[in-house]
C-alpha cells in the first residue's frame, strides 16, 4: 500500500495573536499535529502595548485544507483573527535574505554587478567576502541566491514572507 | 481586593465559582493548595487512587451535572497521569478545569525534582493552559479559565501553578465580567441560515436528525427543543455514541445510533436521506465510514458550536455555528413562523420499516438455565431491571460498551457516560465515581469488560473511602472482545496478546475492598444476580460470565459504506485489504 498525499495552493495567513508565552508553540504545534505544510513563519510584536503580535504563515493545501487550518486557528483562545491574504485580493509580500558570498577576482565582480541588477545592497564586506542584503518577494530572493551559488554562495539567513493587503483598510 | 496567599486564592475563587467538588491527589508542588482547602469545608475533597482516575471521575462529574469537573493533581507525574483524562475531556468536550502544581518559578527549567514542562505536554491536549507566574493573576486566570471550559465548545483547561506562587501573597481580584479579549465563541445562529433551514427540511421528502454530544452539552432544553423539532417535522432520528440520550428510544422515530456499530436502519436512512440535518455531531469516521460512500444523495445541514468541525471531514450544503440548543429553538420558531406542516413522509417511514425488519439487534442464544449467557441478553436484562430507577450508566471502552450503547436505552440525556472520541480503557469505572459523587442518591452502573476495568481497578479503594454505592457490571469473557472480534476480520483470527491472562477473582477482590462480590455463571442466574445488586446498599462488583467468542454486530468493518454492514457473525470473510488495515 501507498501512502497518498493531495497537491494544493499556497496560502499566505495573516494571524494576530495575544503576545504571550508559548502562543507560537500553540500555533506551530497545530500545524504539525494535524500534518499541515508550514512553507515560512514569521512572527514580530506589532501592537505599540506589546499586547499583539502578527504571524505571517506561508502554507499551501487544497482549498478544504485551507479553510480547516483557518479554522483551526481561529478557535485557538489567544487568537485574535486569522485572515487568508489571498482571499481578500491583492495584497503586498516581502522577504529579505541575507546572502554571504566569498571569492575573490572575477567572481567577487561579477557577484557585485548581479547583486546590483537585483538592486542588493552591500552591508559589509571584507577583502574576501561581500554580505548582501535583498528584499522582494520569495520567488526574486530565490533567484538571487541560485545565482550567488555560481559566484561564491557561503552562507544564506532569510526572515520568511511578511505580507500585507492593498489599499487603506487594516485587518 | 484582599491580601491573601496564592493557594488561598487558588480555594477561595473555587469558592466564588460555585466548586463543590475536586478530585485530586496531593503531592509536594501542590501542598499549600492543600493546606489551604483544608482550611474550607465547603469544598469536598475526593481523594483518588491515580491522577488519570482524577480527570475520569470528574468527567463522570461534568457529564452528568452539566458542570465542570475540578481537578487537583500535583507536578510532573501527577501532570502527566492526568493526560490522558485530559485528552479525554478535549476529544468528547467535556467542561474540566486542571490545577496542576509545578516546581517554583525559579526551578523551572532545571530538571527539577517533580518537574515536568506541564504547559508544553498539555498545549495540544487542552482548550487552552495557563502557567500562572503571579499570584495576582491567578484570581483573574481561575475565572476566565471556568468561562472557557464552559462556553463555546467546552473543553479541558489546566491552569500550572508553581509552588512559590501557591506560597506568596498577593491581591485577589473577581473579574467584573468575563470578556475574553479574543475568545468570543458564537452561540447565536446565523438568522438567514435558519430560515434556509427551515425551508430544507420542509422541502425534504427523506429527512433525518443526525444529533450528537453536542445536543447533551447545550443542556437539557437542548434535548427538549430537539424532541419538538422531530415531533413537528416528523423526521427520524439517529444519534453518535456521544449523543444518546439526547432523544427517548422508546420514541418511534428513534432509530437507534448509527455507525460502525449503528443499527442498520440508522445507516441506511443515512445513506439514502435526501437531507441530513447534523446537530452537534462531527461526522466522525466511526460515524461515516467510507467516506466517498457517505450519504451520497443527501443535502447535508450541520449546527455546530465550533466552526472548526464544519466542512472537516463532509463537506455540507449550510453551515450553521452556534449552540445547539439555541439553534433548535430558532428552526422550532421559523417553521412556526413560516407556518410549516410536516410532509407526508409515510413512503420515507416504510422504507425504514423495511430496514427494521432486518431486526438487526438480534442475536442467537440459548434459553435454558444452565445455558452461557450472551453478553447482549445480560445488557438488556440490567435494562429490564433497572427500568424505572433513572440509572446513570458509564461503560468502559470495547465490545462491552457497543453493546451497552446498542441494548441499552434511554430517555433523558446526562444518563449515558462513555469515552467516544478517545476510546480510553479505564474511564468508565472512575466516571461512575463522580457520577456517584455529584448523585449520591442514584444507581450508578459502571458496565464494564474485565480487561478494561483493570487499568483504573485501585478506585476500589476511592468508593470504599467515601462509601459509594457504584455497582460495577462486569460482561467477563475472558478477553480483549473487541481486539479480538479485529483480529478475526482483518488478520485471520490470529490472536495476538488478546487474551485476557491470570485474570483476579472479581468477588474476592470485592471482598478485600470491603465490597460485595456477586458472580453470575450462567442464564439461570442472571436476574437474581442483577436484582441482588441492586438491592445491596453499598458497592458491588457484579462478575457475569457471558459467552466468550460473542461479536458486536451490526457492524461495519473498516473501510466499508453503510450499505456493507455485517449483520451476523456468518457475514464475516476473515481478510482484508491493506487500504483498510491501515484504517483505525
Amino acid at each position: 500500500m501507498k501512502i497518498k498525499t493531495e497537491a494544493g495552493e499556497r496560502h499566505v495567513l495573516a494571524v494576530t495573536v495575544d503576545n504571550e508565552a508559548g502562543i507560537l508553540a500553540k500555533i506551530t504545534g497545530l500545524f504539525s499535529a494535524r500534518g499541515y505544510n508550514i512553507e515560512s513563519l514569521t512572527v514580530a510584536d506589532i501592537s505599540a502595548d506589546h499586547a499583539l503580535s502578527r504571524i505571517t504563515i506561508v502554507t499551501s493545501g487544497p482549498p478544504a485544507v485551507i479553510d480547516q487550518i483557518i479554522a483551526q486557528l481561529d478557535r485557538l483562545v489567544p487568537v485574535h483573527s486569522v485572515t487568508d491574504l489571498a482571499d481578500g485580493g491583492a495584497h503586498v509580500e516581502r522577504e529579505i535574505a541575507l546572502v554571504k558570498v566569498a571569492g575573490t577576482g572575477d567572481k567577487r565582480i561579477e557577484a557585485l554587478r548581479m547583486a546590483d541588477v537585483f538592486r542588493a545592497k552591500v552591508v559589509d564586506t571584507t577583502l574576501t567576502s561581500f554580505i548582501f542584503e535583498i528584499t522582494g518577494t520569495s520567488d526574486k530572493v530565490d533567484r538571487f541566491i541560485a545565482l550567488m551559488r555560481e559566484c561564491g554562495l557561503v552562507e544564506v539567513g532569510r526572515t520568511g514572507v511578511v505580507a500585507i493587503a492593498r489599499g487603506s483598510e487594516a485587518l | 481586593m484582599t491580601e491573601m496567599s496564592g493557594a488561598d486564592m487558588v480555594v477561595q475563587a473555587l469558592v466564588d465559582l460555585g466548586v463543590d467538588t475536586v478530585f485530586g491527589y496531593p503531592g509536594g508542588a501542590v501542598l499549600p493548595i492543600y493546606d489551604a482547602l483544608f482550611k474550607h469545608p465547603t469544598i469536598k475533597h475526593i481523594l483518588v487512587r491515580h491522577e488519570q482516575a482524577a480527570t475520569h471521575a470528574a468527567e463522570g462529574y461534568a457529564r452528568s451535572t452539566g458542570k465542570p469537573g475540578v481537578v487537583l493533581v500535583t507536578s510532573g507525574p501527577g501532570a502527566t497521569n492526568a493526560v490522558t483524562g485530559i485528552t479525554d475531556a478535549l476529544l468528547d468536550s467535556i467542561p474540566m478545569v486542571v490545577l496542576t502544581g509545578q516546581v517554583p518559578t525559579t526551578l523551572i527549567g532545571t530538571d527539577a525534582f517533580q518537574e515536568c514542562d506541564t504547559v508544553g505536554i498539555t498545549r495540544h491536549c487542552t482548550k487552552h493552559n495557563y502557567l500562572v507566574m503571579d499570584p495576582d493573576r491567578l484570581g483573574p486566570i481561575l475565572h476566565e479559565a471556568f468561562y472557557i471550559a464552559t462556553h463555546g465548545r467546552p473543553g479541558p483547561v489546566v491552569i500550572d501553578i508553581p509552588k512559590n506562587v501557591q506560597v506568596a501573597t498577593g491581591t485577589y481580584s473577581i473579574p467584573n465580567r468575563i470578556d475574553h479579549k479574543s475568545y468570543r465563541p458564537q452561540v447565536d445562529p446565523d438568522a438567514d441560515a435558519i430560515t434556509q433551514a427551515a425551508a430544507m427540511i420542509a422541502a425534504a421528502e427523506r429527512p433525518i436528525f443526525y444529533t450528537g454530544g453536542g445536543v447533551i452539552n447545550a443542556g437539557p432544553d437542548a434535548s427538549a427543543a430537539l424532541r419538538q423539532l422531530v415531533a413537528l417535522t416528523g423526521a427520524p432520528v439517529t444519534s453518535t455514541l456521544m449523543g444518546l440520550g439526547a432523544f427517548p428510544a422508546d420514541d418511534d422515530k428513534w432509530l437507534g445510533m448509527l455507525g460502525m456499530h449503528g443499527t442498520y436502519e440508522s445507516n441506511m436512512a443515512m445513506n439514502r436521506a435526501d437531507l441530513i440535518i447534523a446537530v452537534g455531531a462531527r461526522f466522525d469516521d466511526r460515524v461515516t465510514g467510507r467516506l466517498d460512500a457517505f450519504s451520497p444523495e443527501s443535502k447535508k445541514i450541520h449546527i455546530d458550536i465550533d466552526r472548526s468541525s464544519i466542512n472537516k471531514i463532509v463537506p455540507v450544503d449550510l453551515a450553521i455555528v452556534g449552540d445547539a440548543g439555541r439553534a433548535l429553538d430558532a428552526l422550532i420558531a421559523a417553521w412556526g413562523d413560516k407556518g410549516y406542516k410536516a410532509r407526508d413522509l409515510g413512503e420515507w417511514w416504510r422504507r425504514i420499516d423495511g430496514w427494521r425488519a432486518t431486526r438487526c439487534l438480534d442475536f442467537p442464544e440459548k434459553k435454558e438455565d444452565g445455558a452461557e449467557i450472551m453478553p447482549q441478553r445480560a445488557v438488556k436484562a440490567l435494562f429490564d431491571a433497572t427500568r424505572g430507577r433513572d440509572p446513570i450508566i458509564t461503560t468502559e471502552v470495547g465490545q462491552h460498551q457497543m453493546w451497552a450503547a446498542q441494548h441499552f436505552h434511554f430517555d433523558s440525556p446526562n444518563r449515558w457516560l462513555t469515552s467516544g472520541g478517545l476510546g480510553t480503557m479505564g474511564y468508565g469505572f472512575p466516571a461512575a465515581v463522580g457520577a456517584q459523587i455529584a448523585h449520591p442518591d442514584r444507581l450508578v452502573i459502571c458496565v464494564a469488560g474485565e480487561a478494561s476495568l483493570q487499568m483504573n481497578i485501585q478506585e476500589m479503594g476511592t468508593v470504599s473511602q467515601y462509601r459509594l454505592p457504584v455497582k460495577i457490571f462486569i460482561l467477563n469473557n475472558q478477553w480483549m472482545g473487541m481486539v479480538r472480534q479485529w483480529q478475526e476480520l482483518t488478520y485471520e483470527s490470529r490472536y495476538s496478546n488478546s487474551y485476557s491472562d491470570s485474570l483476579p477473582d472479581f468477588v474476592k477482590l470485592a471482598d478485600a475492598y470491603g465490597w460485595t462480590g456477586i458472580r453470575i455463571d450462567n442464564l439461570g442466574e442472571l436476574a437474581d444476580g442483577i436484582q441482588r445488586m441492586i438491592d445491596t446498599p453499598g458497592p458491588v462488583i457484579v462478575d457475569c460470565r457471558v459467552a466468550q467468542l460473542a461479536n458486536c454486530f451490526p457492524m461495519i468493518p473498516s473501510g466499508a459504506a453503510h450499505t456493507d454492514m455485517i449483520l451476523q457473525p456468518n457475514d464475516i470473510t476473515g481478510t482484508m485489504d491493506d487500504e483498510a488495515k491501515a484504517l483505525v
